[in-house]
């Protein structure tokens, strides 16, 4: 049973790297706006033709 | 310096004459393009660059986008092309790109989302853009040398989105920052709770053979280094506000909050070391868990209503110097000469120069009428000019203008939070002396007996009394509240305003803009209907007009201007009417005696077509719907007063509401004291306001609210905003804020009873964390679903609808 020290230790690290994970995701802005990103995931993609590519 | 109001009247009634861009009515002259109708040139200009860039879907997003540009005049945007102002503005710029955020207030709905994220087919100089719809902000990043921020702007303002440019906004930036540090805090909090828990099954469980290896002690320790950030990191704002208020010798809520941490975390750390239990630390790192949601639904219930704008966002922030330059409005040295446009702000006191100025002083003294100046006369900051541009010649900076001495009066500079107490730090100081006064009683009851449980149940006291549940009702039901209240159109600006509405007993009512509406006055001709072409005459002789009742009649008229209609011989009598020859047709407008007729009453001007009167115009002041109602509820338990600036004219309409406690021509300065001598007698007053000149006396009350027809002119003295179109219910919203009150003390008996059943084992010396880790978090839970529970059945017991909103227009097909 002694193997569970191990393990803890082991789950522990994972736990932290998913710590880690959250706060390189905020810190990266993702959460500063969470209502336009559900709205805009709606939007159909239309041709994208632009002024740009009228050349 | 003109903003978009999206039209609140949310779902037109879909008649076969609604715009098809707008969906307002098109009355008698739509304009046609493609076997569509549009109300007015903007909506078809609109649709025609939608159409031409082949962006029609923005039709398919929302019915009716709502946004009407009718009667919307161009915003010149010219002064962004200074480069100091650029530099103020824009977030970043290398060599070829830069990137600026705008501040967009006619974000309403998805298609505006789509239609701003596809700016760049407008333009090949646009790169990307980006909305957040929250905060009603729109990052563009585009090349400066193809499109400059100025031609940005306009594209904007013609799309019917103009960008509102304030000097605040450049400080917006580091509010950002501080809202992230409490979801790190709240990060950390939740995993260490989460983990700590599961470290603390076997404690639950009690498998007493895993501890005889010795799997207590390292859960233990592990449990300890979980423990710390929690308490240094995530509970540092805690501690630090009860040791700041300890030393100012006042006990706040965050008091025994802190005397909670502190000491589930001291006795864990003992009963760890000494191996004589597993500790509290999952209690610990529960409790301040839940504490930190309730102060991030607290934030994010208010962030996006920013409160904080000082006087500057009313004025433009650059003016057009006669050199042709545009300057920031803080390098403006007495002397220089400036240029003031029409509907602009005068930034600085100075004299006229030339122009032909008539100068609407209404933020000022709160009259309504345009003051026609003369060259040589003294013009004050906060007038708006109204007509061609006029010069100016500043002889006061701004800082020590007229309008910034009314600010700077002591109202302005006092503390918002008044002298009455708030309700949890009055509990908070109860509930600590309170704690205490048990906590010795046990310890000294036990320590004859047997000093081990002594120490056990003081400890345990102090850890059970869970003033978790006083700090969280206010924030959750409040904080409910106040978001029910702002979906109805009622926006406060913290949980405290509900409180202090509890004490009101005198009710102050500002005349102009609050109990008058400011907006579209319904004009009535008197007469036999006018024909098309009397109306495009009328309409292109009060064109060349300033004069405000000019305006009213050329909207009333709302004909397009038909260029062949020649004016000929036009003279301006100001103050008393406009006379010229339309198309060889002599035509005169204007006041009685202007047009040689007998005064009637209700009858504002007069018309003559070839020297015969043809007819008059009625333009009534229009008292807002529900006022009689509203003053009625004020009535029953208040003492109501009038503060005007205006003369007495419509003291007859009042004297019924108000009997003898009118008061007319009254100063910015005069309100401000008239409620401070209210107060000194012993009053608690709310006012009742609509912008700068009674912005002094909204602060000096104990609650101001200022009624808005377009929410996104605050003032910053107030304390609630009410939208116009609310009005009516505001005995509705008072109602519910008493009610919610009453909701608190219920939620504090809860928590009472919770501490009761905590207590009763704490003091027997009999708490186990398995206890103390129930029943701290279900007492916590408990509050705030019933908080937020009941505030939400009580709103619609009370039908407080959210139709007013202006962000309820998300539709997606």
């Amino acid at each position: 049973m002694k193997i569970i020290f191990f393990l803890i230790l082991l789950s522990l690290l994972v736990a932290i790297g998913f710590l880690a994970a959250f706060i390189w995701a905020v810190r990266s802005g993702q959460y500063d706006d969470d209502v336009t990103p559900s709205i805009r995931i709606l939007f159909d993609d239309t041709n994208e033709k632009s002024i740009n590519d009228n050349d | 310096m003109i903003s978009i109001t999206p039209d609140l009247k949310r779902k037109p009634p879909e008649t076969d004459n609604s715009c098809y861009h707008c969906g307002e009515d098109c009355e008698e002259t739509p304009v046609v393009l493609n076997e569509k109708i549009f109300c007015c040139q903007g909506c078809k200009m609109v649709y025609e660059i939608l159409s031409q860039n082949d962006l029609c879907q923005y039709y398919e997003l929302a019915e009716r986008p709502n946004i009407s540009l009718r009667g919307q005049k161009h915003t010149e945007y010219a002064w962004l092309e200074d480069s100091v102002v650029q530099s103020q503005l824009i977030d970043y710029q290398d060599n070829k790109t830069s990137k600026i955020t705008f501040f967009i207030p006619a974000i309403h709905c998805a298609s505006c989302i789509w239609l701003l994220e596809n700016l760049f087919k407008f333009n090949a100089g646009i790169f990307s853009s980006r909305v957040n719809f929250i905060n009603k902000e729109f990052a563009v990043t585009f090349n400066h040398h193809l499109v400059s921020l100025a031609e940005l702007a306009e594209l904007l303002a013609t799309l019917g989105y103009p960008p509102e440019i304030n000097l605040g906004d450049t400080e917006g930036s580091k509010n950002r920052k501080k809202d992230r540090r409490i979801i790190y805090q709240l990060g950390v909090a939740g995993f260490a709770f989460g983990n700590i828990m599961l470290l603390s099954f076997p404690e639950y469980l009690g498998l007493n053979e895993i501890n005889a290896i010795g799997f207590q002690q390292w859960f233990g320790w592990i449990n300890i280094l979980l423990a710390l950030p929690v308490l240094f990191f995530s509970g540092k704002d805690y501690l630090r506000s009860a040791w700041w208020s300890i030393r100012q010798k006042n006990l706040n809520i965050d008091v025994p909050i802190s005397i909670g941490i502190l000491t589930l975390f001291g006795r864990s750390i003992f009963e760890i070391i000494t191996h004589a239990g597993a500790g509290y630390l999952d209690s610990l790192a529960g409790l301040v868990f839940f504490l930190l949601i309730g102060k991030w639904f607290q934030q994010i219930t208010f962030h996006h209503l920013s409160f904080e704008r000082n006087y500057k966002s009313y004025f433009p922030i650059s003016i057009l110097q006669a050199d042709g330059q545009s300057v920031p409005i803080d390098n403006l040295k007495k002397g220089d000469i400036i240029i003031v446009k029409n509907k602009e702000l005068i930034p600085a006191d100075g004299i006229l120069l030339d122009g032909s100025a008539a100068i609407d002083y209404s933020f000022v003294t709160g009259e309504e009428d345009k003051i026609p100046k003369e060259i040589g006369e003294q013009l004050y900051a906060g007038g708006k000019q109204i007509g061609k541009a006029i010069r100016i010649q500043i002889n006061k900076t701004v800082s020590q203008s007229y309008l910034t001495q009314l600010w700077n009066d002591a109202a302005f500079k006092k503390d918002s939070t008044n002298t009455t107490q708030l309700l949890a730090d009055k509990i908070g100081k109860y509930f600590t002396w309170i704690i205490l006064l048990t906590a010795f009683t046990t310890l000294f009851y036990w320590l004859p007996i047997d000093v081990g449980t002594a120490v056990n149940a003081f400890t345990a006291v102090l850890i059970i009394a869970c003033p978790c549940a006083v700090a969280l009702s206010i924030p959750f039901t409040f904080g409910n509240a106040i978001r029910i209240l702002g979906r109805a159109g009622f926006y406060l600006k913290n949980t405290e305003v509900i409180e202090f509405f509890q004490t009101i007993n005198n009710v102050v009512f500002d005349k102009t803009g609050t109990l008058t509406q400011t907006q579209s006055q319904p004009i009535h001709f008197n007469g036999l209907p006018l024909d098309r072409v009397e109306k495009e005459k009328i309409a292109r002789l009060t064109e060349q007009s300033t004069h405000p009742l000019s305006q009213q009649i050329l909207k009333f008229l709302n004909i397009q201007n038909n260029q062949a209609t020649q004016i000929e011989q036009f003279e301006e009598v100001t103050g008393k009417g406009l006379e010229g020859f339309v198309n060889n047709d002599f035509i005169k407008i204007g006041s009685a005696d202007f047009t040689g007729n007998p005064a009637t009453p209700n009858v504002s001007v007069y018309l003559k077509i070839k020297n015969q009167n043809r007819g008059s115009f009625s333009i009534p002041n229009i008292y807002r719907t529900g006022l009689a109602k509203v003053i009625d509820f004020f009535k029953q338990e208040n003492q109501i007063h009038l503060l005007s600036g205006d003369t007495e004219k419509s003291r007859t309409d009042l004297t019924p509401y108000f009997g003898e406690h009118l008061h007319y021509q009254q100063s910015p300065m005069d309100k401000l004291n008239f409620i401070k001598n209210l107060q000194t007698g012993g009053a608690s007053v709310l006012m009742i306001g609509d912008g700068l000149n009674d912005a002094g006396a909204l602060k000096q009350s104990d609650v101001g609210i200022v009624i808005a027809d377009d929410t996104n002119n605050f003032t910053p003295a107030c304390d609630a905003i009410l939208a116009a179109a609310a009005f009516g219910q505001l005995p509705v919203f008072i109602k519910y804020m008493k009610r919610c009150y009453q909701l608190i003390f219920v939620a504090y008996g809860l928590a009472f009873l919770y501490n009761i059943i905590g207590l009763s084992f704490a003091v027997q010396g009999q708490l186990s964390p398995v206890i103390a880790a129930i029943l701290m978090p279900a007492s916590s839970v408990t509050i705030v679903l019933f908080g937020v529970l009941s505030s939400t059945f009580l709103a619609w017991r009370l039908r407080l609808t959210d139709k007013n909103h202006p962000d309820k227009m998300i539709k997606i097909n």
